[in-house]
């Protein structure tokens, strides 16, 4: 049987909406998602254009189908791929210049050549025998039938590709990964180094007054052997040449000794 | 034999489009109820009164500040991509309220003279569903991130994508010991299978792992890194005022309430009453189902706010090293266990063979947990002493004595 005369016999009112109002929708985001310069906004589209077949799916009975084509495409696949693509920054766009000769002509080409291939060979593919459908398929419940058939029939091909996913995942570890040289430090270890080598100090600087008789901005404050801190004073003060001499500042005894 | 079931795929479709509606106002009424009851327990346990001030007990608080919030300026950044800056809180608030399409909220009850229940609708993939929708709400809180066009949102849209989606898997693994228990992926189904025991019980570890999981896939303290104040001012969504900011926080607090409503339906038997109160399922109707559901609900909400108040917030790496090497693995271990169970169950074998399997388990588990800990302990013996007795600080030498006497060191120990 054509699959065409299939779709003519068998497609009830609701689902003719449905198609005809996502469909357009579907094509016009596939067709955007090459036309857009925006990365993020191709990816944008390709999730919407999943995100339609998830719905198409469910529409054909075939609910475990497109809520997994969701969880696994939309939700995870494109969003590693829009993870990466948001490091690369709002404002960049693709380079449209050709980096090969004729490189668009003949990928136009190539595709056009590619899509009628597939039309012409769709519309005469025929089943070759008569299909099951759906009410003896998914007697059962479709996610048990699903389960069946994976498990029982095709259980060998099953794990192959699991074990090829396994293996590639493993591969990305193993091509990103690198022996460290030493232990990494720990947050405490951190903070004692920081503590014990930095130049500005951990309680930050001084402020200007600090165990001076004044505290106003201009005076610097003492340190604890009764010197000025430098450091205490904004360097602007210090550029204009408003600084206070903090010796006239200092405590009575000291003072008089200055004096002396 | 699935009274609920049938009673659900027999409604007219007024009463889907009057469900819908309930099902909404039941959200947005909850989002307001829940930040007012947040706001009161988290003054409570800070000994705090809380608001108080508009209508009784401060209840229509949250509605005041929403208008206050519809009415101020909305602002788009200059250098933000301004569609996708309106798309993302779009659909943070409409994913969210998606996920109650499948929850089961009451037993069969009357609604406007049908004979329905209070739930929209029952796919047999119905948890998935939910997972799906949740996954598809993250793309809001990432495309804000990156649309807003400057520093902090982005960190806080790419933390906040990297835990929802690590915190999915384990929420994800959590949920198969309940299909295989139920046998089924419909909210109806498992709801059902819980007529005897609660999932909570006969499946603790999966339950406590959801309920940890839940937390990080809400954004909510202690997992709240996306919007570490402290660190990113306030995440993805610094850039955003007015409505759109407003969308985002109904978006949190319909999660929250949406996450609570998935782990009733799963873990706590539903609408059901429980054991022992089972006479009160009749009550009212059958409505008073939906206010059992609704009282674990809140159980649920309550634990949240309790979380808020008294766990500080956990740093990034020993959060994303708790979700995937402790949770995931952890998990997956327990999934193996339930699996064998079951086949035993299911194939006949005796309650005393399922019981020695179970203690055999109880056994190893114990045994590899405690060589673990002694193992631990001897590494940390020896990190401790490579460590031990840092420099004192560099701090300057006093001009004077202070402190004429010092205590010899063997001394201070001593006491």
């Amino acid at each position: 049987m054509n699959l065409a005369s299939i779709v003519n016999n068998q497609t009830q009112t609701p689902e003719a909406v449905l198609f005809f109002i996502l469909a357009p929708v579907m094509v016009l985001s596939a067709l955007g998602m090459l036309v857009v310069k925006k990365a993020v906004h191709s990816a944008l589209l390709l999730a919407v254009v999943m995100i339609g077949l998830a719905i198409f799916y469910i529409a054909n009975e075939a609910p475990f189908l497109g809520i997994v084509q969701i969880v696994v495409y939309t939700g995870a696949v494109m969003m590693l791929f829009l993870f990466i693509l948001m490091l690369v920054g709002v404002d960049s766009s693709d380079s449209l210049e050709e980096t090969i000769k004729g490189q668009r002509i003949s990928a136009v080409l190539g595709s056009v050549g590619v899509g009628f291939l597939l039309i012409s060979l769709l519309s005469r593919a025929e089943l070759g025998r008569a299909y099951a459908g759906l009410e003896l398929v998914n007697g059962e419940g479709n996610v048990q039938a699903i389960a069946k058939t994976l498990f029982t029939r095709y259980v060998w091909a099953f794990e192959v590709i699991s074990a090829l996913l396994i293996t590639a995942a493993l591969g990305a570890m193993v091509l990103a990964h690198r022996e460290r040289l030493l232990p990494r430090k720990s947050q405490r270890e951190l903070a004692a180094e920081r503590v014990r080598q930095s130049a500005i100090p951990v309680a930050g600087l001084p402020g200007p007054g600090t165990y001076a008789l004044h505290n106003a901005v201009d005076i610097p404050a003492l340190l604890p052997d009764g010197s000025p801190a430098d450091s205490s004073v904004s360097k602007t003060i210090a550029a204009r040449g408003e600084l206070a001499n903090p010796n006239t500042f200092r405590m009575n005894e000291k003072n008089e000794a200055g004096e002396e | 034999m699935n009274s609920a079931r049938d009673l659900i795929l027999d409604d007219p479709g007024w009463l889907i489009a009057v469900k819908g509606l309930l099902v909404f106002v039941f959200c947005v009424l909850c989002t307001l109820m829940a930040i007012w009851f947040e706001r009161r327990i988290v003054a409570r346990m800070q000994l705090r009164l809380g608001p108080n001030r508009v209508g009784k007990f401060g209840l229509l608080q949250s509605l005041a500040d929403g208008v206050k919030l519809a009415l101020k300026e909305d602002l788009i950044p200059a250098a933000a991509d301004k569609l996708v800056f309106i798309i993302a809180p779009i659909i943070s608030a409409t994913t969210c309220f998606m996920a109650f399409a499948v929850i089961p909220m009451s037993g069969p009850v009357k609604m406007f003279g049908q004979e329905t229940a209070f739930q929209l609708t029952d796919i047999p993939v119905g948890v998935l569903y939910i997972l799906s929708v949740a996954s598809v709400g993250v793309y809001g809180i990432v495309l804000a991130g990156w649309s807003s066009g400057s520093t902090y949102p982005l960190l806080g849209g790419l933390r906040s994508s990297a835990q929802v989606i690590s915190y999915e898997i384990a929420m994800g693994l959590s949920l198969v010991a309940v299909f295989l228990y139920a046998g089924s992926m419909s909210t109806i189904d498992i709801v059902d299978a819980q007529d005897q025991f609660w999932y909570a019980i006969v499946l603790f570890p999966s339950f406590i792992i959801y309920a940890i999981s839940m937390v990080g896939e809400t954004n909510r303290a202690p997992f709240d890194l996306a919007e570490a104040e402290g660190e990113l001012v306030g995440g993805f969504h610094t850039e955003y005022s007015s409505l759109k900011f407003a969308l985002f926080f109904l978006a949190e607090y319909v999660n929250i309430v949406g996450v609570s409503a998935l782990a009733t339906t799963l873990f706590l038997g539903g609408y059901h009453a429980p054991p022992g109160l089972g006479f009160t399922e009749s009550w009212l109707g059958g409505w008073f189902t939906f206010i059992w559901f609704f009282i674990k609900v809140v159980l649920f909400f309550f634990v949240f706010v309790w979380l808020r108040g008294t766990l500080p917030r956990l740093r990034y790496d020993q959060f994303m090293q708790f979700g995937w090497k402790v949770l995931i693995p952890a998990n997956v271990a327990w999934i193996m266990v339930v699996a064998v169970l079951r086949y035993f169950t299911l194939n006949g074998a005796s309650r005393t063979s399922i019981l020695i399997f179970g203690g055999a388990i109880l056994v190893i588990f114990l045994m590899g947990s405690s060589l673990y800990e002694r193992s631990k302990a001897k590494k940390g013996e020896v990190t401790a002493s490579a460590v031990d007795a840092p420099a004192p600080y560099p701090v300057p030498e006093l001009p004077m004595k202070i402190s004429t006497f010092t205590v010899p060191r063997a001394e201070r120990e001593r006491e």
